[in-house]
């Protein structure tokens, strides 16, 4: 007998029509909650903030309209509008009304807004005035780092302008015993509790908010019993009045007390999921490991023949499906950082029993399922891999990455677990760890582990050595010395690291400005009723309530730093070819190469600005010639021949990625600059901080504002993707690639590691294709990896790799036998493999 | 350090990751040099054993590198990760790898001692003595049958056929796993009773039950720009599928397991 049944099971014609209904339009952003917030805010001013909050939640949550879609069997949605958003104006709104008329428009993620939501949120905006947390946070920032902030040292404005999300509770707490079992808990605790005890008034105040928060959800799921309840009466079609009753019977029962079946379960996990994003903005608020915590109910269901496989696939389906109607706005520069309408929220399948055992099951095949029937962002699919997944788990996920949309995510525990344990964690819940938000492992239900708390960019200390401190004319690093002087590479590298150990100090006090400000104004009394020691402390999350607390800002340009300050030493110290001057002349002028339109046009505006100041008359004439100036590129043609040869010399300097022991462990030790300075450190609640090396997708925002750097990168051009080596530069395949990222020091990056590949699908076509895909991951887990993500190039890849070849240098090909490099074929050639794409499977 | 390590050859390339010619993942040694001339050759630089230049794009690069065993082993081993895992290993094509035997013996010695599965694509022109060297450490060998008529053979590869066909006899008889694979070229074997002709001979033989039929494709053509050499098969349009279809249906009554690509 087969262990697991992975049969396929199709898709309903529901699950189309509800996807279909989600996607018509474009999101909206809607008023209520804000409207209800202030509200509850204004009449609520001399009570403590944690009890104000929940005030606050329970108000919104008997007031808030509510909806289901039709179709639905699961409901529960916190607009009125699919993928709309509400706002959150506690933590921050002035970006908002400042983005009112162009946040319909923008090219990343854009929201159309009403004239009657404008109206509304203007109304109660002024409020707001002074009293959210970004405006604390500032308030507790030393000088110091809000200037390196302005001049995009690091960007830590996920949690400056939105809540921190990035958590875990326990589901399972709230599916197997009911929220009025937690509000058990808490009542007991309320009883234990003395009013001499020292923090008595903290405590009391927090237990009485989570009873306000509890029961407010549990009064929230009811009323959508009543309201499924009059839609039934109302509806005409009896198959529907049958879902509307039974969706009715659902929200009467879940969350407030035990699931009793898995379609209960489903109901609770979502009633739950929703409304923590109703408390706060916070995104990658990630189910965890729902393979695990609702394979019990699913068992029951199958053993005692009350459920069909066919309907608890389709029940997954609608719950992958509700995972995108949630939505958040963010501000503009943000969204580019985000980009994708992601909420990150990150779903497990696989791994190990806290025993260590192997954890998949046949839920875990329903997940690869639901993905499958609905390939939409959400959920963030991730597996656990460990040398005992068994190879069906991973051909099945394989057969997901081979439909192009990203998913999912393969995370190797046999890295993850040590590294966890390396920070305090006992095996067996390391062995239970999850994945937060894109790559971030944690323990659910004990962690507030303030995972991507600030991109830093690591390209940044090497122009401030260059420039001895300064930034546009403003001291935001030490003095280390004009470069002319350095005598040796390691006098070199000790200016770099002190640099971007200054920086990181900046860093530290912003997050830790920026947490304090979250304790202060926004603890959450609802979360905190499902993390572990919450109740027990009597602290919110916020406030240092979690069992395990971490901060986790994420470095990214590892490869850009490992090649830039290789070509250094090569090309300075060792071949003695070029001096750092030349090299800080050549960076000064971009290479004399043109700049990016969009950076020409800043320039010239400094540039026109100085002219201005200096009394001098500036025509347009004269705006032309000096934006034209920059386009074309700034330097003599002498000093252009210099450039040109010098950028054909570091051309030639080894690069990472190539599988070259020699600069690849040096991209290992120029990694711990980053990762072993930041472990210094410690935050407010109680943890340490650790690092992260990704970028999400500011690699290619946070690269506009850098400049030209010793790589041979160009002046706001982007930075390398995760910790992958830069674009074009690995030109010995896949296998040599991952060999250079594997040797990275993973198991210190204890906040995750990001590593994405293109494959053409020709890579995954058939089972035979399938099977080398598994094994060459496994090959890369062997070696310690630690997360492995792919695209897969489809048609439109191949087209656009036609238009811009410099972004697709190493793009491999295959066709019959033989492969090519995509770029260097012809045009007829590309022609006839763009033909046969599409077919390859 | 063992003899056979010691020994030196030429190669003009290493390709790692290689997942459609043969087991597993693999990485495929390149040797420089090959006694045929096939016209529609997509690895031109590999045919001269003499080392040249080749322009590739707008940068210039040198093809052909003497090594060893031992000096050529640090570079397969880098992705024994990915052969253990896979069951994959090392391929020897070319040029043609036969064409410098002792090498390429010494090569599969090397990796086939490792636990590396180890194969080759062969044209088979070569005398069988030499050719024998290899079979003690050789698992898969791929071997072109390019045409069955002497005289054409000899007209589009340069070569005639017939120690070709006895040395797929001899392959076949020794126990090493062989697969036979036709390049289907238009203008030289590309009717169905050419291919029809081919897929008997293979079934013929003791021990084959794989046909691979490789549609002719362009991609060499920019080489011989590069190489200076001029490309006879200029102006010939790749095998429509449906033609490819109908050839394979031609093979598949030879009773193999036929398959376009491989």
């Amino acid at each position: 007998m087969r262990k697991f049944n992975t049969t396929d099971i199709p898709r309903t014609d529901r699950i189309g029509r509800l996807i279909d209904h989600l996607f018509a339009k474009m999101p909206v952003i809607e008023a209520d909650r804000a409207v209800l917030l202030t509200e509850s805010y204004m009449a609520t001013e001399n009570e403590p903030i944690v009890k104000r909050r929940a005030l606050a939640f329970a108000h919104i949550l008997e007031n808030i309209p509510i909806i289901i879609r039709p179709d639905e069997l699961i409901v529960g949605s916190s607009t009125q509008a699919p993928r709309g958003c509400q706002v959150y104006p506690e933590f921050s709104w002035e970006w908002l009304e400042a983005e009112f008329e162009t946040v319909a428009e923008r090219e990343a993620d854009p929201f159309y807004i009403s004239e009657e939501t404008k109206a509304a949120l203007r109304k109660i905006f002024p409020y707001w005035k002074g009293k959210t947390t970004s405006e604390l946070a500032t308030a507790y920032m030393a000088p110091e780092a809000i200037c390196s902030i302005e001049h995009n040292m690091f960007t830590p404005g996920n949690y400056f302008y939105n809540g921190v999300g990035h958590y875990t509770v326990k589901y399972w707490e709230v599916i197997n015993h009911g929220l009025s079992g937690i509000r058990e808990k808490v009542q007991n605790e309320l009883l234990s509790i003395h009013a001499y005890d020292a923090n008595y008034a903290e405590k009391h105040e927090l237990l009485e908010s989570m009873i306000i928060s509890i029961d407010a959800v549990i009064g929230y799921a009811r009323r959508y019993a009543v309201f499924a309840m009059d839609m039934a009466e109302k509806c005409s079609d009896p198959v529907r009045k049958q879902e509307l009753l039974i969706i009715a019977k659902n929200c009467a029962r879940v969350p407030e007390h035990p699931a009793e079946n898995f379609y209960e379960a489903c109901q609770s996990f979502w009633f739950i999921q929703q409304l923590l994003q109703l408390e706060s903005s916070g995104h990658s608020i990630s189910p965890g490991r729902f393979d695990q915590y609702m394979y019990p109910l699913y068992k029951k269901g199958m053993d005692e023949g009350t459920i069909t496989r066919e309907f608890a696939q389709e029940l997954l389906d609608c719950i992958w499906v509700k995972l995108n109607d949630l939505n958040k706005c963010r501000d503009a520069a943000s969204a580019e950082g985000f980009a994708g309408y992601s909420l990150f929220q990150n779903l497990c399948a696989g791994g190990q029993t806290t025993d260590g055992r192997d954890a998949t099951n046949d839920l875990s095949f329903m997940c690869i399922q639901a993905s499958m029937h609905t390939l939409l962002p959400a959920p963030s699919f991730s597996v656990r891999i460990w040398n005992g997944t068994p190879n069906i788990f991973m051909i099945k996920c394989a057969e997901l990455t081979r439909t192009g949309i990203g998913l999912p995510a393969y995370y190797n525990d046999e890295i993850i677990i040590p590294a966890l344990m390396s920070r305090g964690i006992t095996l067996e819940e390391a062995r239970d760890y999850n994945i937060i938000g894109c790559v971030e492992p944690q323990v659910a239900g004990k962690t507030h582990g303030w995972h991507d708390a600030a991109f830093f960019n690591m390209l940044r200390p090497l122009e401030l050595v260059f420039s001895n401190g300064i930034d546009r004319g403003v001291r935001v690093g030490p003095e280390t010395g004009d470069v002319s002087e350095f005598t040796s590479f390691d006098e070199f590298i000790a200016a770099y690291k002190a640099q971007s150990d200054f920086q990181i100090m900046m860093m530290v006090n912003a997050n830790n400005a920026i947490d304090v400000a979250h304790a202060k104004r926004c603890p959450l009394p609802f979360v905190a009723c499902m993390i572990d020691d919450c109740i027990k402390t009597g602290k919110t999350m916020e406030e240092g309530g979690a069992h395990y607390n971490f901060t986790g800002p994420q470095g990214f340009g590892i490869a850009n730093i490992a090649d830039a300050l290789y070509a250094i030493k090569e090309l300075v110290y060792e071949k003695k070819k070029y001096t750092l001057n030349d090299f800080k002349e050549a960076l000064t002028l971009n290479y004399g190469k043109g700049l990016t339109p969009k950076a020409a046009q800043a320039a010239t505006k400094n540039v026109v600005n100085d002219l201005i100041s200096e009394g001098k008359t500036v025509d347009e004439n004269v705006i032309a010639g000096i934006c034209k100036m920059f386009l074309d590129g700034v330097g003599s043609d002498e000093q252009k021949a210099k450039f040109e040869q010098l950028l054909k010399d570091i051309d030639a300097c080894p690069k990472y990625g190539n599988d070259d022991e020699d600069i690849d462990l040096f991209a290992r030790e120029m990694a711990y600059i980053y990762t072993k300075e930041l472990n210094k450190y410690k935050n407010p609640r109680g943890g340490i901080f650790h690092a992260g090396l990704y970028p999400v997708s500011a690699n290619v925002p946070l690269g506009e504002q850098t400049g030209a750097t010793p790589d041979g990168r160009l002046a706001n051009t982007p930075i390398a993707d995760g910790i992958g080596p830069r674009s074009g530069y690995d030109i010995y395949g896949p296998t040599a690639a991952a060999n250079s990222v594997a040797k990275l020091d993973h198991g210190i990056v204890s906040n995750g590691t990001l590593y994405n590949q293109k494959f053409h699908p020709s890579a995954l076509a058939g089972i035979e294709g399938l099977q080398k895909f598994v094994m060459y991951i496994r090959g890369f887990f062997d070696q310690k990896g630690m997360h492995m993500q792919f695209n897969v190039v489809d048609r439109d890849t191949l087209l656009d790799a036609q238009k811009h070849p410099e972004k697709y240098k190493s793009l491999v090909v295959r066709v019959a036998g033989y492969s090519a490099l995509f770029t260097t074929l012809s045009r007829s050639l590309q022609d006839d493999i763009i033909a046969r794409t599409e077919q390859m499977f | 350090m063992e003899d056979y390590l010691k020994t030196r050859g030429r190669i003009f390339d290493i390709q790692r990751y290689s997942i459609h010619d043969g087991p597993g993942i693999r990485t495929i040694i390149f040797l420089k040099g090959c006694p045929l001339r096939c016209r529609w050759c997509c690895n031109p630089e590999g045919q001269e054993w003499a080392e040249h230049d080749m322009l590739i794009g707008s940068k210039m690069r040198h093809f052909g590198e003497d090594i060893t065993v031992e000096e050529l082993m640090p570079r397969i081993i880098k992705d024994e990760f990915y052969f253990v895992r896979s069951g994959g290993g090392v391929t020897l094509s070319g040029g043609e790898c036969m064409a410098q035997p002792d090498f390429a013996s010494a090569i599969l010695h090397a990796c086939h001692d490792l636990g590396y599965n180890t194969a080759i694509e062969t044209t088979g022109y070569q005398k069988w003595e030499l050719m024998e060297k290899s079979l003690p450490y050789l698992n898969y060998a791929l071997m072109d049958i390019k045409h069955m008529n002497s005289a054409k053979h000899k007209e589009f590869t340069g070569v005639p056929n017939e120690i070709i066909h006895e040395n797929a006899r001899r392959f076949a008889n020794s126990g090493v796993s062989l697969t036979i694979r036709v390049p289907v070229i238009p203008g030289f074997n590309n009717t169905p009773e050419e291919i029809r002709d081919i897929a008997e001979f293979a079934a013929s033989l003791p021990n084959v039950e794989h046909l691979h039929l490789l549609p002719y494709h362009r991609l060499g053509e920019g080489k011989y720009e590069g190489l200076g050499r001029t490309y006879l098969m200029h102006g010939i349009e790749p095998i429509k599928q449906e033609y490819m279809e109908m050839l394979l249906d031609a093979a598949k009554k030879s009773g193999l397991k036929c398959q376009i690509g491989g």
